[in-house]
């Protein structure tokens, strides 16, 4: 009996790579702050150093075979995948759909030069003032006889940007933090999550109203982009730290996670290789459909008036005078743009559902134990 | 540690952040590019001692840890000076708002999870049958509804066209049957989006919680499937429905400041609108703060609620 080689590689937990010295070095680089926990890679732990490194990279091969599984399923999800497919038509149409152009002092260059509708989204008086949709303007014309058509295109690139911009940016500060927070517990979640708290009495709206006339001066910031970008970032990482905490708090309990504790595998490993990918699977959901709320609140804002500068082509501008416009019966100012935004939070929240089904190892196995049942 | 000592820890822990929230507030006016006493005055031109006493009036002259200090006394007392746009007491007028945005926010909250928690648990338990889909749909469809575009839509079709409702609130108290009448079409645009994210959040729990070895336990000892998913996966299951209700809190002040604005509802977010557009800041940091002070109070409640549902949940 104990002639045999010890492994580690008996019973249900394999610990791969622990023993294994000799493949260490490629994650030697050693960053200090690793914030690629991104939906794909669910990392999201501390620096890079310790002894264990060789698990790196037996890692990225169980990782690599977890998302193809994932995307095989993603790919047989039809809702999903039609979901997947208006975002990228929409993406397509907003990037197409005028030339995009940067101007320098003394010359402009193209960047894009299609361009698929023949009006300038910004020129007035291109048609008659709130004419109904015709051949010539399919969506009609708004208040200021500007086409509505190239406004609806082109108002998605503040929209597919602001949305993917903002949840980026929020991930890439909620996951390590909330990851840091649940695991270790103690003094550093209090800190984590008492500014995870302050920040949390702030809806967006609210605290947009506040960061507005602050920003609005800094000239870098100007056009609203950015401001909106801010406001979103600072409201939004709480959400993605607090949900991956909670997660955590009970995938910590795990006898998997007191296992590989008991064997001597580093924190930073537990974090990284059996606690976040077990807990990020709702935190990489809410963050694809939080793309969808992100955008709606953009367009709150610019439905207020307080976002993107007044008469700027984003979606929730466009429908600002929407209460005066339906008043008059003009339905189609209000119906686009609203119809836009619909139909893009529509489709990532089908993106969002697939991927949650996607991220559902166990899915295909239940439904046919619930067959048998 | 006793659910006792853990309520307790949580109100001290509350202590700090509500401190949090008030030096954010605070600074909001010494953040705002110029003197903070143009902020207070607004678009006013005032002789030289006006300004002087306002300054006095408001601390101004002192250290920022000093105004700090004098500030929070005043705040805790509910004294938030003078509107420069309307001359009223600020606190007088949140008052006056703060109970209109509180009852929509409560009748969009309890139609959202009137609804909301029925339909997740019909969704999950009948997974994949036409019951689930059409819960699905309706969800998806009720979060992808922009509130203004929905609040809109409402108001041309039932107060405009339809005339069943009035366009603007009737001048009548909050707690009279023309009032609730009016607030119909305001709290079903307001609760629709949270109604599907109750929905979705109890289904996608509920379906992971079913999975779980407790439930064949259950079932297994011959309980009555009734009984296993109204008493043992709904509890688990209302976890995360329990975690993000302080989101939901947030997200229903966010619909409030749009849907207020739609149905010239007399609220908070109206209110903040209003003031922001007037420049009037003194407004603007007290609605921050007694919001931002509310959700901490709300944060803290759901934590406790948490701790109870969840027993191996403890610092």
């Amino acid at each position: 009996m104990s002639d045999r080689r010890p492994t580690t590689e008996r019973g249900r937990i394999r610990i791969v790579g622990f023993d294994d010295a000799d493949s260490s070095q490629r994650d030697s680089d050693g960053s200090p702050e690793r914030t690629d926990a991104g939906p794909q890679s669910p990392t999201g732990a501390t620096g890079a150093t310790g002894a264990a490194e060789p698990v790196e990279t037996e890692l990225e091969g169980t990782e690599r075979h977890r998302l193809a599984d994932a995307w095989h399923r993603f790919r047989r999800n039809r809702a999903a995948m039609v979901g997947l497919a208006v975002i990228v038509v929409m993406a397509v149409l907003a990037v197409f759909a005028r030339p995009i152009e940067v101007s320098t002092a003394e010359y402009t260059i193209a960047i894009q030069p299609v361009s698929l509708v023949p009006h300038d989204p910004h020129q007035p008086a291109v048609g008659p003032a709130n004419a109904p949709p015709s051949l010539e303007h399919p969506f009609g014309t708004d208040w200021a006889g500007r086409d509505q058509f190239a406004r609806v295109l082109v108002g998605g690139r503040y929209t597919l940007g602001i949305g993917l911009v903002a949840v980026l940016l929020a991930l890439c500060v909620g996951i390590p933090l909330g990851a840091i927070a649940g695991y270790f517990g103690g003094w550093v979640d209090e800190v984590v999550m008492r500014i995870v708290d302050v920040l949390y009495a702030f809806p967006f709206l609210v605290l947009a109203i506040a960061i507005v006339p602050i920003l609005e001066p800094i000239p870098v910031l100007g056009e609203g982009f950015w401001t909106v970008v801010v406001a979103l970032v600072v409201t939004g990482w709480i959400g993605y730290a607090r949900l991956l905490r909670g997660e955590i708090l009970s995938v910590r309990e795990r006898e998997y996670v007191t296992a590989a504790s008991a064997l001597g595998v580093p924190d930073r490993t537990i974090i990284r290789r059996h606690v976040v990918p077990n807990a990020v699977a709702p935190v990489v959901v809410q963050a694809t459909l939080n793309v969808g709320t992100v955008v709606l609140a953009a367009a709150a804002l610019g439905f207020l008036g307080l976002g993107l500068e007044p008469g700027s082509a984003e979606w929730g501008a466009m429908l600002s005078r929407g209460r005066d416009s339906l008043a008059q019966g003009h339905w189609h100012i209000t119906a686009f743009p609203g119809l836009a935004i619909f139909l893009f939070v529509l489709a990532i929240n089908l993106v969002g559902d697939g991927i949650n089904d996607a991220l559902d190892p166990h899915r295909d196995v239940s439904d046919d134990r619930r067959r048998m049942r | 540690m006793s659910l006792g000592r853990y309520v307790l820890t949580r109100l001290l822990v509350a202590v700090p952040v509500l401190l949090g929230v008030t030096v954010l507030t605070f600074s909001f006016l010494h953040a705002l590019p110029g003197d903070p006493v143009d902020a207070i005055i607004g678009y006013q031109s005032v002789s030289p001692e006006t300004e002087a006493s306002i300054r006095a009036e408001y601390h101004l002259d002192r250290p920022v840890w000093e105004q700090y200090l004098l500030w929070l006394r005043d705040a805790l007392t509910l004294e938030f000076g003078r509107s420069p746009v309307t001359g009223r007491s600020v606190a007088a007028t949140i008052g006056r708002r703060l109970p209109a945005t509180l009852a929509l926010g409560g009748a969009a909250w309890l139609l959202a999870l009137a609804i909301g928690i029925p339909a997740g648990i019909v969704a999950a338990v009948k997974r994949g049958e036409p019951a689930d889909e059409l819960s699905r749909v309706a969800a998806l469809a009720g979060i992808a509804t922009p509130n203004f575009w929905l609040g809109l839509v409402l108001l041309l079709v039932f107060s405009v066209r339809l005339g069943w409702f009035r366009v603007i609130p009737p001048d009548a108290p909050l707690a009279s049957l023309a009032m609730a009448k009016f607030m119909l079409l305001p709290t079903v645009t307001l609760g629709t989006a949270s109604a599907a994210l109750v929905t979705r959040l109890l289904r996608s729990s509920m379906l992971r919680e079913l999975e779980a070895g407790y439930v064949r336990t259950a079932r297994a000892k011959g309980l009555r499937e009734r009984t296993v998913i109204l008493k043992h996966v709904l509890r688990n299951s209302l976890l995360p429905v329990v975690t993000v209700a302080g989101l939901q809190l947030a997200f229903l002040v966010d619909g409030a400041v749009v849907v207020e604005q739609i149905f010239s509802w007399p609220g908070m977010g109206r209110l903040m609108v209003q003031s922001i557009l007037q420049r009037n800041y003194p407004v603007i940091q007290a609605a921050v703060l007694v919001i931002g002070v509310s959700i901490v109070l709300v944060n803290l409640l759901v934590d406790i609620v948490y701790a109870v549902l969840d027993p191996r949940i403890r610092y």
